[in-house]
């Protein structure tokens, strides 16, 4: 076991450098570069720069370089826990970045959360009593919500909060508690916050988590050792949660890795539509500017994460099944 | 006063389908009395496996029962099982601690992530109030009984790292760990190759002999059925054609139904008059309809047919 974590420790290594360069590539195939964008708007306000001072403004930001020595530079700096310069917030990326990061794991989690506690049990329930009344009802509202754009019900919410009880639900935080240090009274304010959010993001996953769930349940319990457990006397309820339940969900954890970029998609729209201080709008923002520091650090991060998600699904999945933990021993 | 273990009467078992319905079972009778091994032989689809799974009430919930199966333990009341309330708690008492069965599959019949000894320690813990310690203990017993060696390391494996044989052997620890008093066996040697097969029949048999309990055994097999059986039922179509000892039936078969059945095993040579009694089955045909079980004398009993 320990020679399959290092194992995938390293094979990390190759597939994070590779996605770097796409990265960068990738943020460089737009014409133009934060130094044109400025000067576009700077040229729109009635000022013009001589050529002199174009040519010091790239080289101050080492655009006059080829672009391998300027990937060079970027990757060799993250390494370092240096993520650059933004041009566009005129702060260094790392203040910027990790306080938003944090959010957007904690929105994410929560909605992660969120939907698994609502959708499994719904997807069992529609499995045990299979073209029920309820599986319908379940299946139509499901679906609803998966056909449903994020930031529709996002703008739904709000739209009603307003109406109704005079809520203004944009942000994480109300106005007083924005930028003072943190206090049991600024986290009870961001937990109202929150909430919103993580519904509107979790909504979109239910959908499918509760088909697949009912899917891969309906598949189990037409298994010979349930009849096998229920022969031996084993009572109703225990045996599902104990033998069908409990091989259904391990799918579940085997994609969360491959959840966590969908969530983060998603979460960027509904960021921007909530106004919320998480890495959606920021990443949106620098890709518009052509910001390319915080652009790409962003992207480099985020991507960190899923290999990590990955890593610690394909760990998690090891852990509960023991067919996959002696395959890889 | 029927003084057998079990008695089936007048079983009628109807499946609801989209397409209507299917009966599987005709009014099936038969016994299986205390101590005695039963065979139950018929072609596929002649509800042998229907007959033991309403017996475990395990049938599927479109499974529409009529009829009365009756157990009769040793020192209790006699219990209708075809009567019972799902939730009534007698009859998780019966799954697995009177009645047990073993399966056909012994590659899927156990839990893939389950440790072995937990799966048999959980029979334990079904149906008596005894620590986990005490059930793995008796587990481990149970385990060596049907003939595994280093139980104690076998006991913390998973089914993926066991043979068939080895599962089966397994299974059938499981089923027998509560002492049930009747053990079904459907066709558990079926998916086994033939080494491992005799091996099984003959662990049956013995443990049978030891424990001195009765076992209901589903086959296909007419040559497992010599080897095994005390008592022979032979069914088809959803009919039992003949019931009787197996010396009775498989010597000297009544029914043409059983002759062509006899008839058709390689390696079973027939009387030659006997053979051409049992042209008067003909494939596909509906046997005895209309017409009973009649008493052949000696414990046996013959489906009326016309030649």
């Amino acid at each position: 076991m320990r020679k399959y974590v290092i194992r995938r420790l390293l094979g990390m290594i190759p597939t994070l450098a590779i996605i770097s360069i796409i990265v960068f590539v990738v943020i460089q195939l737009p014409e133009g570069d934060i130094v044109t964008s400025t000067l576009d708007q700077l040229s729109a306000t009635g000022v013009d720069l001589s050529d002199d001072r174009i040519q010091n403004l790239r080289a101050q930001y080492n655009l006059d370089q080829p672009l391998p020595v300027q990937y060079l530079a970027w990757i060799g700096n993250f390494i370092t826990g240096d993520m650059g310069f933004s041009y566009l917030y005129a702060q260094p990326v790392n203040e910027l970045v990790w306080e938003r990061l944090g959010y957007t794991l904690l929105i994410t989690t929560c909605a992660l959360l969120f939907t698994w506690v609502l959708a499994l049990p719904i997807g069992i329930y529609s499995a045990v009593r299979q073209y029920s009344v309820a599986d319908y009802a379940f299946t139509t509202i499901g679906l609803i919500g998966l056909a449903t754009p994020n930031f529709l019900v996002a703008l739904i919410l709000m739209y009603f909060g307003y109406t109704w009880f005079g809520l203004s639900f944009g942000g994480l935080f109300s106005p007083e508690y924005l930028n003072v240090p943190w206090s049991w009274g600024r986290f009870r304010d961001m937990l109202a916050h929150l909430w919103i959010p993580v519904v509107v993001i979790g909504t979109s996953g239910m959908a499918i988590t509760m088909r697949l769930m009912r899917a891969n349940l309906l598949d189990e319990l037409k298994k010979p050792y349930v009849i096998t457990a229920r022969a031996k006397g084993v009572p109703p309820l225990k045996l599902l949660l104990k033998y069908p339940v409990r091989i259904a969900i391990n799918p579940f954890i085997s994609t969360i890795g491959l959840l966590l970029p969908a969530l983060i998609s998603g979460e960027a729209i509904v960021g921007v539509v909530l106004n919320l201080p998480t890495t959606g709008p920021l990443l949106v923002q620098s890709l518009i500017t052509q910001d390319m520091y915080l652009a790409g650090s962003l992207i480099m991060m985020l991507s960190v994460l899923t290999v990590v998600g990955m890593l610690l699904s394909d760990l998690l999945l090891a852990w509960v099944d023991p067919r996959i933990r002696y395959e890889r021993a | 006063m029927n003084d057998s273990l079990l008695s089936i009467e007048d079983l009628i078992v109807e499946f609801k389908t989209e397409l209507g319905s299917v009966k599987a079972l005709k009014e099936v009778s038969f016994d299986v009395p205390y101590s005695s091994i039963t065979a139950v032989v018929g072609e596929s689809g002649s509800g042998k496996s229907v007959t033991s799974n309403a017996i475990m009430r395990l049938l599927p919930d479109s499974a529409q029962t009529s009829g009365e199966i009756i157990l009769r333990p040793q020192g209790r009341e006699p219990i209708a099982i075809n009567s019972l309330d799902e939730r009534d708690p007698q009859m998780q008492e019966l799954r697995g601690g009177l009645v047990s069965m073993v399966f056909q599959e012994p590659m899927t019949a156990l839990s893939p992530v389950h440790r072995i000894g937990d799966q048999v320690a959980e029979a334990v813990l079904c149906h008596r109030k005894v620590s986990q310690e005490a059930a793995l203990a008796e587990a481990a017993a149970m385990l060596e009984q049907v003939g595994l060696t280093e139980v104690e390391s076998k006991m913390r494996m998973y089914p993926f790292e066991f043979s068939g044989g080895m599962r089966q052997r397994v299974i059938i620890a499981m089923a027998l760990i509560c002492n049930p008093q009747l053990l079904i066996c459907d066709e558990p040697t079926t998916a086994l190759d033939v080494t491992i097969q005799a091996e099984i029949l003959v662990l049956i048999k013995s443990l049978q002999r030891k424990l001195n309990n009765s076992v209901l055994f589903i086959t296909h097999d007419l040559g497992v059925v010599a080897q095994i059986a005390d008592r022979v039922v032979v069914m088809y179509d959803g009919q039992v054609m003949e019931t009787g000892s197996v010396r009775q039936v498989l010597k000297s078969p009544q029914h043409p139904y059983t002759l062509h059945l006899l008839s058709s095993m390689p390696g079973i040579k027939i009387v030659e008059e006997l053979q051409t009694s049992s042209e008067g089955w003909a494939e596909g045909a509906p046997m005895g309809s209309g017409t009973v079980l009649g008493d052949a004398g000696g414990g046996r009993q013959v489906r009326e047919f016309s030649k």
